[in-house]
């Protein structure tokens, strides 16, 4: 085939400040969709051990952003995924699409996720089996085009060793970026993960 | 639900990244505290990024996509009744079908429905800027809505957007993920914007600004603008010359 019917993406431009509206209309003030809650991403009925995942997204200055948005995409508790290109691909029947939207808190830039543990990923489909991760898509006023990051978990150092992904980032320095700490002292296990845009501890960001 | 003829887990083409801003663009000044200074790690595709959500009817409600009436409480929102539509495409030209597509915007004197919009233009009681829909099989997408007014933002002393429309795509998979916004043929601002200004390619702009559309337009209703979309392509492999869909 020619390249002439090569079309080029449309240019990516920022989600600006009030994507809200748009993406998570009952934090812009909206009365619509009030009753989601989007950053629950499994409900009491899904399999896998529950967990909570929170952080903030952190700018140059090292300050807190307030109005961002963060997207999660996971594996289900087998590492299967809700999705055609799976071919061992997990039923939306078990009630677990494993997509989630949080938006970072006003006042404190926090945002959180309710979910469960992936499993490790296997290999299939021509691609490699992956260690537990949560895949993450970042957008704000001033992010150009959204940024995709993973976060690993610690305590699964072993598989985390032999994770493809990882082992991409040179310097163990930045790997650390992308594996979140484990806390066990609230009501759900708790991993904290927080988003360096730049500066020091900037985050590894993937272009995927 | 799912396109018969996508061919799912072939690898998408790298993103184009002279087509898009610089993650840092000093001409929009939030940029530069927010623009990751270390290279971005390219991966080899794995089934996190060839993979997404999927979204069906069940997600939507029946106004989502008519911003004239989904917000309606005493009335019609103000301002120039207009369509939206388009079509979703990936870079072959093939459709995009049944993917979701959500969309946000000011109402028509500038001011958004939002608890941190301090313009001083007036909230349209009528309007809440929100909307929603899927792509259909042939990739087509359509709303009804009001034209949205410039506003000035904090940048440079004197900065006006022009008129805009942001869009949300999901595409297949988490790979084709893409936020922009649209603009309208003929806005004098549009030279001026320091966000549209971020991109250096002038085919890339132009293809953010979209044309009247008066063949779909509703005589005595609505005009209508036409904005296409195109999102990545998967990578064109020796065993995929053949005829579209087979």
């Amino acid at each position: 085939m020619s390249a002439s019917w090569h079309l080029p993406e449309t240019a990516s431009q920022t989600a600006g400040p009030f994507l809200h509206i748009g993406l998570y209309p009952q934090a812009a003030g909206l009365d619509i969709r009030t009753q989601e809650r989007p950053n629950i991403v499994a409900g009491p009925g899904v399999t896998g051990e529950r967990i909570r995942i929170e952080g903030q997204v952190l700018d140059g200055t090292g300050s807190p952003i307030k109005d961002a948005l963060v997207e999660l995409w996971q594996a289900n508790a087998d590492g299967r995924y809700a999705h055609p290109a799976d071919p061992d691909g997990a039923s939306t029947s078990e009630n677990f699409r494993g997509f989630g939207r949080a938006v970072t808190d006003f006042a404190t830039g926090l945002w959180w996720f309710e979910t469960i543990k992936p499993g490790v990923v296997p290999a299939r489909a021509g691609t490699p089996a992956m260690a537990p991760h949560l895949t993450f898509w970042i957008v704000a006023r001033g992010i150009n085009v959204g940024l995709h990051t993973r976060l690993y978990f610690a305590d699964e150092a072993e598989a985390n060793a032999a994770d493809p992904v990882l082992s991409l980032v040179e310097q163990e320095a930045r790997r650390r970026t992308l594996i979140a700490e484990r806390s066990d002292e609230g009501e759900l296990p708790v991993y904290r993960f927080d988003i360096r845009l730049q500066g020091e501890g900037e985050t590894v960001f993937f272009d995927i | 639900m799912a396109n018969p003829s996508e061919d799912w887990t072939s690898p998408f083409q790298p993103r184009d990244r002279a087509m898009h801003p610089p993650a840092l663009s000093p001409g929009y000044k939030t940029s530069v505290l927010r623009s990751p200074r270390q290279p971005l790690i390219s991966l080899g595709p794995t089934l996190s990024e060839l993979t997404g959500p999927v979204f069906t009817s069940e997600d939507l409600d029946p106004l989502d996509n008519d911003l004239l009436a989904n917000a309606a409480e005493t009335g019609d929102p103000l301002g120039e009744r207009l369509i939206v539509h388009g079509r979703v495409t990936d870079g072959a030209g093939r459709p995009v079908p049944h993917s979701l597509v959500e969309l946000w915007q000011c109402n028509a004197a500038g001011r958004y429905r939002h608890v941190r919009d301090g313009y001083r233009a007036p909230i349209d009681p009528n309007f809440s800027g929100f909307g929603r829909c899927l792509t259909d099989a042939d990739g087509h997408y359509r709303f009804r809505t009001i034209k949205p007014g410039p506003y000035p933002w904090r940048n440079r002393a004197n900065d006006w957007r022009p008129a805009h429309i942001h869009f949300s795509l999901f595409g297949p998979a988490f790979a084709t993920r893409l936020v922009t916004q649209m603009y309208f043929d003929g806005d004098p601002l549009i030279p001026h914007c320091p966000i549209l200004g971020s991109v250096s390619d002038k085919g890339a702009i132009e293809r953010l600004v979209a044309p009247l559309d008066l063949d779909a337009s509703q005589p005595f209703d609505c005009l209508a603008y036409r904005f296409d979309i195109v999102l990545r392509g998967r990578r064109q492999t020796w065993f995929e010359n053949r005829p579209e869909g087979g």
